[in-house]
């Protein structure tokens, strides 16, 4: 638990997912998560992992909403065992059901742009769409949708689920992300600290790269010295 | 000397006896469980916290008490 607090420190990062579980009733020594990170310092997004169905993950939100108070959670409702693909039916009906009951979803979703039209207008807050399957660390494999996405949406888009190094996360920043969600990357990496500033770096990098513009990209040589004065 | 009346309930997964009469915020309490980082859901039905001194539990209750773990 202390090295999970001292990673998400090192990484920079602003948001922690947990999930809802069962308090341990015969083991009450057990720490707390919220005795290592602060609920005042660090944004707690209560998220559905390990839901596959609608009614699993309004009864997971609900409670944790009972737990802190807070409006704000992550939605993901996974449909196959296999591939931890997102199931977008349901996932689609509890973002409306929640929506209505005044939460604030961020929805973990698939690359298909059509769909993250439709969580928004069914209210979702942010769209969060999968690089690659969850813990799989293949990078972005679709990174057209990704910037279609970007282009149809004002909402905040973050990348969830399916990086495997740093660069994965600048080249997400670098499509206009506003942020990626990273847990197996760092968590599983040989030196989890070493990785996670190196993920922080990254996403800065790349937030800043998108904000420069970058150059148009051509087949031919250009060059960079000025012609003129040559010898 | 009256005998104790006992109930059963299924708390958080197990099937656990308790006296019967007992209160929710008194099994709470009994647990030693920080209620304010925890939500009760009692037969599938959120439960306020702000009820539970008034709430008596019943036979074959269903009690589920969770929390907050990291993960995502």
């Amino acid at each position: 638990m202390s090295e999970c607090a001292k990673a998400i420190k090192l990484s920079g990062a602003d948001i922690v997912t947990v999930a809802v579980r069962r308090v341990n009733i015969s083991d009450k020594n057990k720490p707390l998560l919220m005795d290592y990170i602060d609920p005042k310092k660090i944004t707690y997004l209560p998220n559905t992992a390990g839901c596959f169905t609608s009614d699993d993950a309004l009864r997971t939100l609900r409670l944790a909403r009972e737990i802190g108070g807070w409006k704000l959670v992550k939605l993901e409702v996974l449909g196959d065992k296999k591939n931890l693909f997102p199931e977008m039916i349901e996932t689609l009906k509890s973002t409306e059901v929640l929506t209505k009951e005044g939460f604030k979803v961020m929805v973990y979703c698939n690359d298909d742009p059509l769909m993250a039209k439709r969580l928004e207008n069914a209210g979702a807050s942010a769209i969060m769409p999968l690089a690659a399957p969850i813990g799989s660390g293949l990078g972005i494999l679709n990174k057209v949708n990704i910037k279609i996405i970007r282009k149809q949406t004002k909402l905040p888009l973050i990348i969830d689920a399916g990086l495997g190094q740093a660069s994965d996360a600048t080249i997400a920043m670098e499509l206009g992300c506003d942020g990626v969600l990273v847990n197996t990357a760092i968590a599983k990496a040989k030196k989890p600290f070493e990785m996670a500033k190196a993920f922080k770096y990254a996403v800065i990098a790349g937030r800043q790269s998108f904000c420069s513009g970058r150059i148009n990209k051509t087949i031919m040589g250009k060059p960079s010295s000025p012609i003129k004065g040559t010898i | 000397m009256k005998k104790i009346k006992k109930i059963k309930i299924k708390l958080n997964g197990k099937i656990t006896t308790i006296i019967d009469k007992i209160t929710l915020a008194e099994l709470i309490n009994d647990l030693k469980i920080p209620l304010k980082k925890v939500a009760i859901e009692l037969n599938k039905e959120i439960i306020d916290k702000n009820k539970i001194r008034k709430l008596k539990l019943k036979n074959n209750d269903v009690i589920e008490i969770v929390h907050f773990i990291g993960g995502g």
